[in-house]
């Protein structure tokens, strides 16, 4: 699918994302990108170093300024950062930007808009008071149970193995059930077997919840084609294709531009949909 | 026997200064990752506010809701007035500012009031109570105790019971993503400042009477006191403030007494470089905390 075949936002698009043009200093980082994500859809975004994926998940999340262009979610204009929890987006980080001081249990906790913006209540601490925590303990340590990793919650974040952290993170941006995930690099610094069993958890995600989209910037290409249901294809800031997984993998601009052309995508396998 | 008990009584209470002092340089910490070097002054200041009220009441209760309130708008002032517009990519910008605002605060409250030392009168004698022979501590004291155990005591709920200590940290450690968590930064940055500064203002104004004297540099040695128990304790460590602070008191009280008020500074100094050398967190902080 092309960008143009992606016309006008649809209503019921989780996400929208239109004509974003975005310049730091002198260099255009992304130039006119549009696509959308529908509810439940799996949505990968990939492309080349510097083809502008962080950019495009940060302008998403309002921690980087477009110049131009819209981004809505659920037909509305883009919350401010602090209020995109609130709308029901979750976001993981490349680099997992865990809170280093804070236990596992904790990072996740924080995943629960511990103050939801505005509230008086929330602001006095009466709103956050004990049941509320004791609340948002339980719902973290079962996010946590889901993800195996229970008995890391009274542990440093830092005190953990890599995989463990990346399962970490994810907790935290799942444990309030967001209706748009946002995965930058889920994949990185995970071993073969780590890595489908992500491709399962991201499926798990969208079959427990068919209102839930995701949106999940990748290298591990093999992935990418397992669990998305479409694939967004970025190269220097622009949009050189959209489409299938089964488009992508034959679409010759794709093989040049980020697959390279001694990529054999029949060898491509993964965990199924 | 007295004469221990005596001095164990008056190096708690003068250590339990420290500790909420060097709670208010914690918690400031923990919400914004500086070193706030002008939190003596700072608290002076509102120190003074409170010894307005005080002379025009009589009232040392009121004074100290006064210290609090006015150590709390200090604080509110001298965030949202110049420290949130500094860039943070030096600790050091926070530092010189700081530094500045030290200045500034004494320059002002020296013309205003002068550089004589204002006594403050309290409600309660500072003789100590003796239990058949042995003389403890005085009412003072225990009021001070009292004052500073419920101060701890509700810091301590705000952070380990509440969403919004919660909330304060996760700020403290990474605002971004505490952004995308749906906490309003600027806000818990804003309260970690009015906390800081009115619990610095309560520890100065509970000092006045027995240890400091009210002039505008009474903030300087407790500020450099408790800013290495903070050192000592952790810096992100509201416990470590409090442990910390009790035993450098007692240190002091003891090291003074044996050989002359010009050792103390030399001990807490010691102290000081032999935590750094064994454990450079401090005694109770979390690993890297100080760090991040």
């Amino acid at each position: 699918m092309s960008v143009a075949d992606t016309g006008a936002p649809a209503p019921a698009a989780r996400l929208s994302v239109r004509d974003v043009t975005a310049r730091f200093g002198g260099i255009t980082a992304l130039e006119d990108v549009s696509f959308d994500v529908a509810p439940g859809e799996v949505v990968g975004l990939i492309g080349p170093n510097g083809a502008g994926k962080t950019t495009m998940f940060n302008i998403i999340c309002g921690l980087a300024k477009a110049k131009s262009g819209t981004v809505l979610v659920d037909g509305e204009p883009r919350p401010r950062a602090d209020r995109l929890a609130a709308a029901g987006v979750a976001r993981t980080f490349q680099g997992l930007a865990l809170f280093s001081g804070l236990t596992v249990r904790q990072n996740v906790m924080a995943g629960l808009s511990p103050l939801a913006p505005g509230a008086l209540t929330g602001l006095i601490g009466l709103k956050a008071g004990p049941r509320h925590l004791e609340d948002a303990a339980r719902r973290a340590q079962s996010a946590l149970d889901g993800l195996g990793i229970g008995d890391t919650a009274d542990r440093l974040p830092d005190d953990l193995p890599y995989p463990l952290q990346k399962r970490v993170a994810l907790a935290r941006a799942l444990v309030s059930s967001p209706r748009l995930l946002l995965l930058d690099e889920p994949a990185g610094g995970l071993g073969e077997d780590e890595i489908d069993e992500l491709g399962e958890l991201i499926l798990d995600v969208v079959r427990e919840n068919a209102e839930t989209s995701v949106l999940f910037v990748e290298h591990h290409v093999d992935l990418v084609m397992a669990v998305s249901d479409r694939i967004v294809v970025l190269d220097a800031g622009r949009v050189i294709a959209a489409g299938t997984p089964e488009r992508i993998r034959v679409d010759p601009v794709v093989a040049e531009a980020y697959l390279g052309q001694d990529v054999d995508v029949d060898d491509i396998q993964g965990v199924g949909r | 026997m007295s004469t221990v008990l005596l001095l164990l009584g008056a190096g708690l209470a003068r250590g339990a200064v420290f500790a909420l002092f060097a709670l208010a340089l914690v918690l400031i910490w923990r919400a914004t990752r500086i070193a706030n070097f002008a939190q003596g002054a700072m608290a002076v200041t509102a120190a003074y506010v409170a010894y307005l009220v005080l002379i025009g009441t009589g009232s040392f209760p009121l004074a100290v809701v006064v210290v609090l309130l006015a150590g709390a708008g200090i604080g509110v002032g001298v965030e949202r007035g110049l420290m949130r517009y500094l860039p943070t990519a030096s600790p050091l910008n926070a530092i010189i500012v700081a530094i500045g605002v030290v200045m500034v605060l004494t320059g002002l409250l020296g013309i205003l009031f002068g550089a004589d030392y204002k006594p403050i009168s309290v409600p309660f004698s500072r003789e100590p109570i003796t239990v058949g022979s042995l003389a403890i501590v005085s009412p003072y004291t225990l009021f001070v105790f009292v004052v500073i155990a419920v101060v701890v005591a509700g810091i301590g709920l705000l952070f380990t019971r509440t969403s919004l200590g919660l909330a304060m940290r996760a700020s403290a450690f990474d605002e971004e993503v505490a952004r995308l968590n749906g906490v309003r930064v600027v806000r818990m940055r804003t309260l970690g400042w009015m906390l800081s500064s009115a619990v610095g203002g309560l520890a100065v104004l509970l000092a006045v009477p027995t240890e400091l004297g009210l002039n505008p540099h009474s903030g300087d040695l407790l500020f450099v006191n408790a800013f290495t128990v903070a050192i000592i304790g952790g810096l992100d460590s509201p416990v470590g403030a409090v442990v910390a602070g009790l035993g450098v008191g007692v240190l002091l009280t003891i090291v003074t007494t044996l050989w002359g008020a010009t050792v103390g500074p030399i001990a807490i100094l010691l102290l000081l470089v032999l935590v750094l050398l064994l454990r450079p967190q401090g005694l109770f902080s979390l690993r890297k905390a100080r760090l991040a």
